[in-house]
């Protein structure tokens, strides 16, 4: 039942020398929130512009609902809503005016457009804010008025260019559900993002994107089995109390690789970015945390172990599987620091 | 003289009727470029920059008439009796004090076209709106046609207001009916005043298309008025020196304020029976006499014509980089 909504074959894009994007393969399903990572420049929005036909591909072909947005881009436009990165209004024009100009670019009648403008007013929340000049809006009432913008044609794909840049976590979260209600009501939502945990919240697949080329693509735990495939689980366990026969008992579990004592401010995952935290003070001395290296699944046991000891598992944690190190490794495949995740780590 | 079409206002409304029934149908290509007219115009006559040009022009035109008005009645009263074109020297008469109202409509066109078209693409850019105007289902020629058009309108609607205006006052004042010559030299003033007004417009949209900050697309276009209003006279002068024929007229009518004035001194002073060099032997028989209106109107076509080509050559190179301007967010 899944229909192919974007499809694109050896898609390049060429702007003098600098190729923005190279060879790009995609292929995205009706229904699906597909989020498109990767750091600025990277040739995300330049993707975006090309599924929309608001600038031709160098070479290779595109089709999105069934058409080629080169050839028919009023076909592809009639049936998609495109946010772009940072959108803007007319300042002069009030909220529900800026809606009225969108309605009547799309050819629909003002009688028909009043009550959907009103309907998606009440939906993002600006009703009160509906005849409140846009110059007036602050970002995050910009962003929803986008949103109504683009479901006004009430399109079959919608496409956002870095949809939560600049929003409060907030704003974000509700911004996020949001998509994925859009998403349930069968609409296919194409996005753009370096904010990872957003991706990782709200998409059902995710492509990464580097200097152009798309160097994965999938579900987010398949990139992980992807990225991180040969290399051993890491476990970070916070034990209290913790006598010694139970460490041993630990290492000598079978699977593990081995194991290591961490300090009270080190994390086993070597994120530079977070801050050292002290131990909580009701912890005290007798918590211990460890790091366990294992080849298979192994908290069942470890959890059981512990509790056979009669202490308890106060902390426990798989390292090294969310979104954020599986781009970092791509990154680190990907070439040099450029590719690092500038504000990516919200 | 081709044959119109028979209208049939029934089968049209009924087609009109029957499109909205097919949900999706595509809406017809014209509908983008009539939403973007209508926007435009709007915006245009709401905007400030119009208010205070229309007040400008109000002003002028209501003091330059009441000093025409006063020239003819002085007149009047010394030679006891109705000059002329009476009707049209409400609008190109002056006095010492004060310049006609077309002088003053010749000093405003400029600005009037450069306030209506200089941050047409670029204004749209800086507002981040035009990637989402361009996601639309729409053509992208629609953008730039229909902020022209509305363009052209707003000027039409502007002049034809200000003529209207001031004959009605003029006519209160001096009580003289215009003849049907007056009217038809006026309507054609009007006309060749629209695009001289919808030159400088293009022109300010064009560069609107070449800069991306609309205070150097406004800088750039009044660049050219001043470049044309006050140095070219100069520089002409110079080159040419002081033969007022040949290639100083060939250099002058470059610019296009010349063509303008020309064609309006021609179309308003039915005098005026020439616009080139005219030998002394031409002059000495010569009997003094006006032209009917049809040929004024023959005698400045050249210049209407390099006017509209001009206004067209803008449009088209502004046309040509903007659909292939780059659309980056």
């Amino acid at each position: 039942m899944a229909e192919t909504v974007i499809e694109t074959h050896g898609l390049v894009k060429r702007y003098g020398d600098f190729t923005a994007v190279d060879g790009l393969d995609l292929e995205v399903q009706s229904g699906e929130v597909f989020g498109l990572l990767g750091p600025n420049g990277a040739g995300k929005t330049t993707t975006i512009l090309m599924l929309l036909g608001l600038t031709e591909p160098t070479e290779g072909s595109i089709r999105v609902l069934g058409h080629d947005p080169v050839r028919e881009p009023l076909a592809v436009k009639r049936l998609t809503g495109y946010l772009p990165d940072n959108v803007g209004f007319y300042d002069e024009l009030t909220g529900r005016q800026n809606l009225f100009y969108t309605a009547d670019l799309n050819g629909l009648s003002r009688k028909e457009a009043a009550a959907q403008i009103d309907r998606l007013l009440e939906r993002v929340g600006l009703t009160h804010a509906a005849d409140t000049k846009v110059g007036a809006y602050s970002r995050g009432m910009r962003q929803r008025l986008g949103v109504a913008d683009v479901l006004l044609k009430r399109p079959r794909l919608v496409i956002m260019d870095e949809p939560t840049l600049g929003l409060d976590p907030e704003g974000a979260r509700a911004f996020l559900r949001l998509i994925r209600e859009l998403a349930d009501e069968g609409m296919t939502v194409l996005l753009s993002s370096h904010l990872l945990h957003q991706v990782q919240a709200v998409c059902d697949r995710v492509a990464i994107f580097v200097k152009g080329q798309m160097i994965a693509c999938g579900r987010v735990e398949e990139l992980a089995d992807q990225a991180l495939a040969g290399e051993p689980l890491r476990l970070e366990v916070e034990l209290s109390p913790c006598p010694p026969a139970l460490l041993a008992e630990l290492e000598r579990l079978d699977g593990v690789e081995s194991l290591r004592r961490l300090d009270a401010t080190e994390h086993a995952a070597d994120d530079e970015l977070r801050r050292p935290v002290a131990t909580p003070q009701g912890a005290g001395e007798s918590s211990v945390r460890v790091e366990l290296v294992c080849r298979r699944e192994l908290r069942p046991e470890v959890s059981r172990l512990v509790a056979a000891h009669g202490a308890a598992v106060m902390h426990l944690t798989q390292v090294g599987r969310s979104l954020d190190d599986i781009y970092r490794r791509y990154f680190a495949e990907g070439g040099d620091g450029d590719g690092r995740p500038s504000k990516g780590a919200a | 003289m081709a044959v119109l079409p028979k209208v049939q206002p029934k089968a049209w409304l009924e087609r009109l009727k029957a499109q909205p029934q097919d949900e999706r149908a595509p809406a017809p290509a014209s509908t983008g470029l009539a939403a973007v007219v209508r926007k435009e115009f709007a915006d245009n006559v709401n905007s400030w920059r119009m208010i205070i040009l229309m007040a400008i022009l109000v002003v002028t035109g209501v003091a330059s008439l009441y000093t025409a008005a006063q020239t003819i009645r002085s007149v009047v009263e010394t030679t006891s009796a109705t000059p002329d074109f009476v009707f049209l020297r409400l609008f190109s008469g002056g006095s010492e004090r004060l310049p006609s109202l077309t002088a003053f409509v010749s000093f405003l066109a400029p600005l009037l076209g450069i306030a209506l078209g200089f941050d047409a693409i670029c204004g749209e850019q800086n507002r981040r709106t035009l990637s989402r105007l361009l996601a639309q289902p729409i053509h992208r020629d629609a953008v730039i046609n229909g902020k022209f058009l509305a363009g052209v309108l707003t000027i039409v609607v502007t002049l034809a207001a200000l003529l209207l205006s001031v004959g009605a006052l003029g006519l209160l004042m001096i009580g003289v009916p215009p003849t049907g010559d007056e009217l038809l030299r006026l309507v054609a003033y009007g006309v060749l005043t629209s695009i001289y007004v919808a030159f400088w417009m293009a022109l300010a949209v064009m560069f609107s298309v070449m800069f991306r900050q609309s205070a150097t697309s406004a800088l750039a276009s009044i660049a050219v008025w001043l470049f044309f209003s006050v140095f070219w006279d100069m520089l002409v002068g110079l080159v040419a020196g002081e033969d007022p024929t040949g290639l100083y007229l060939w250099l002058s009518r470059l610019s296009p304020g010349y063509l303008y004035s020309e064609a309006m001194v021609t179309l308003l002073n039915p005098l005026v029976r020439t616009l080139g060099p005219v030998t002394l032997e031409q002059v000495l028989g010569a009997l003094e006499g006006v032209l009917p209106v049809g040929q004024s109107i023959l005698l400045c076509w050249p210049q209407a014509v390099g006017l509209v080509a001009l206004t067209a050559v803008c449009f088209a190179v502004s046309y040509i980089l903007f659909m292939r301007q780059e659309i980056r967010a």
